[in-house]
């Protein structure tokens, strides 16, 4: 079975008037179908301009990468059609009603007006949103509004869904909801998830695997107990542990020289 | 092709739907020249304003051209909100044409402007505008035009800014020297010889004369020359548009 995500040497560098900033170095990166992903690192480290590589909104200053069975380079719309994107921002419009915003995104993937107005309703039963549906995005709560994002990015079925920092400012419920939600998108449907995140309880707790990046670059990768173990200092080391081992002042000069694989 | 204007007509239909919701908007729009017209038009009736036309010949195609103006180098405020909220970026990840984006907003765009241009056209109906109906079709058109061009590098202007702050200040200091430059309110044949060359540098001013023309039934070479001016005007705005929408952030 092909890899949901092959990435090999992928760069982007930045050009500014004053200076240029390599934000990516040259990640090399595999996701296997059917795996939830986490990909953490500090702020600045890159992740969040790899993530947008990968969904198609930044061309990659070199590299390659297949992505949901495409090439990332030349056929970025192939791309688009089978991943899911739910932004850090979400993408609804507060003015629009629910009803709207999903049938409009399912008219976007080319289905017609009947077939959207049956995903609209498939989708609002399955994400619990039926009750909501004629009310504008606006007026609904954090948790809400997230399944909401969720809910449209899987208008299309696709195979792989990318989550960008999906429970920043939801209550700890909402988090918890979400965090089922993600869990049973696997289980029922088999979906590849890359998730992005700054709670390292979250990566902990959904990720089949976790990958650090750090000045742009792949620090290390593994499971969360790989990692606890290999740079936490032992088994029962807590995730934070590693992650400030790996990516603190004396961690990033080891890195730097070559990035780790556990 | 077929795929560009499906991808335009639901991306239109979108933002049909949303002005359609916000009519009040659209009627705010409208407020300023409707008052330029019903305050500032009856001062000028019995004024020799160096044209062929009355005043209201020259008046009212002048206040379409502002309204194009003013409605259009404005639009990017709309996606600068969007952009705020995320939904700019999650249509880009969609297979829709990027090209459609632009073009979607511009088809809501120009339709509103037209609804704004006939309420305008009959409200100086009523106050004594008397022009042929070929005519003020082909003024909605130059003006549809210089509109849908105006609105494309205002997007496109929005595209690369982030904030409302960086964009306001780029826009009022093109947008205030274009109106007086190009004789919106008052032909520019009552200018002194220097303003009146200054302002032949400003496109602006090449199609306020055409779509004057046009409300008087004139079908020469003013006319031609304004439509060229739109033409041209339109191909650099729709083409740096495009380039914007397909590059952004890439």
């Amino acid at each position: 079975m092909p890899a949901a995500i092959r990435t090999a040497g992928l760069t982007r560098t930045f050009h500014t008037k004053n200076r240029t900033v390599e934000a990516v170095r040259g990640i090399d990166l595999t996701v296997e179908q059917g795996e939830i992903l986490g990909f953490l690192g500090p702020n600045g480290a890159g992740k969040t301009t790899t993530l947008r590589m990968l969904t198609t909104l930044l061309a990659p200053t070199s590299g390659a990468a297949t992505v949901a069975g495409h090439d990332l380079i030349a056929d970025p719309r192939g791309v688009r059609k089978r991943i899911g994107y739910v932004a850090q921002a979400g993408g609804v419009d507060p003015v629009v009603s629910v009803r709207e915003e999903l049938t409009t995104q399912a008219r976007l993937y080319r289905l017609t007006k009947p077939e959207a107005a049956r995903r609209t309703e498939e989708l609002a039963q399955d994400l619990d949103l039926t009750d909501l549906l004629e009310r504008p995005c606006r007026a609904l709560s954090g948790g809400q509004r997230r399944r909401l994002d969720i809910a449209m990015a899987l208008t299309h079925e696709p195979s792989l869904l990318f989550l960008d920092e999906p429970t920043t400012g939801l209550d700890p419920g909402s988090r918890a909801d979400l965090w089922q939600l993600v869990r049973r998108l696997r289980e029922q449907r088999g979906m590849t998830v890359f998730l992005t995140t700054h709670y390292l309880d979250e990566a902990d707790a959904l990720a089949d695997r976790l990958v650090v990046v750090d000045d742009g670059r792949v620090a290390a990768q593994g499971t969360s107990a790989q990692l606890k173990e290999e740079y936490g200092g032992s088994a029962r080391a807590g995730l934070q542990d590693a992650f400030l081992a790996l990516t603190g002042r004396e961690a990033k000069r080891e890195t730097e020289r070559a990035p780790v694989a556990v | 092709m077929s795929h560009l204007l499906t991808d335009t007509g639901i991306i239109a239909g979108r933002y049909v739907r949303q002005t359609l919701a916000s009519r009040l908007g659209v009627l705010f729009g409208l407020l300023q020249p409707l008052l330029f017209l019903v305050f500032f038009g009856p001062l000028l009736r019995d004024i020799d304003l160096g044209g062929a036309g009355d005043s209201w010949q020259t008046l009212v195609p002048g206040l379409l051209v502002q309204l194009g103006l003013f409605s259009s180098a404005f639009a990017g405020f709309t996606l600068l909100i969007e952009k705020q909220h995320g939904v700019v970026e999650r249509l880009r990840v969609t297979p829709v044409s990027r090209l459609a984006l632009l073009l979607g907003r511009l088809v809501r765009d120009v339709l509103q402007l037209f609804a704004q241009s006939l309420l305008l056209v009959l409200v100086g109906v009523a106050f004594g505008l008397r022009s042929p109906v070929a005519g003020v079709a082909i003024g909605f058109v130059l003006v549809g035009v210089l509109a849908a061009s105006l609105a494309s590098l205002s997007y496109a202007l929005a595209m690369r800014v982030t904030s409302p702050q960086e964009f306001a200040p780029v826009i009022n200091s093109l947008n205030l020297p274009a109106v007086l430059l190009s004789g919106i309110l008052l032909p520019m044949a009552l200018a002194p010889d220097w303003l009146d060359a200054v302002s032949h540098f400003v496109p602006f001013r090449y199609v306020v004369d055409a779509v004057r023309d046009a409300f008087m039934g004139h079908y020469g070479g003013t006319l031609a020359l304004g439509a060229l001016v739109a033409l041209a005007l339109a191909a650099a705005s729709l083409g740096l548009g495009t380039r914007v929408f397909r590059k952004a952030g890439a």
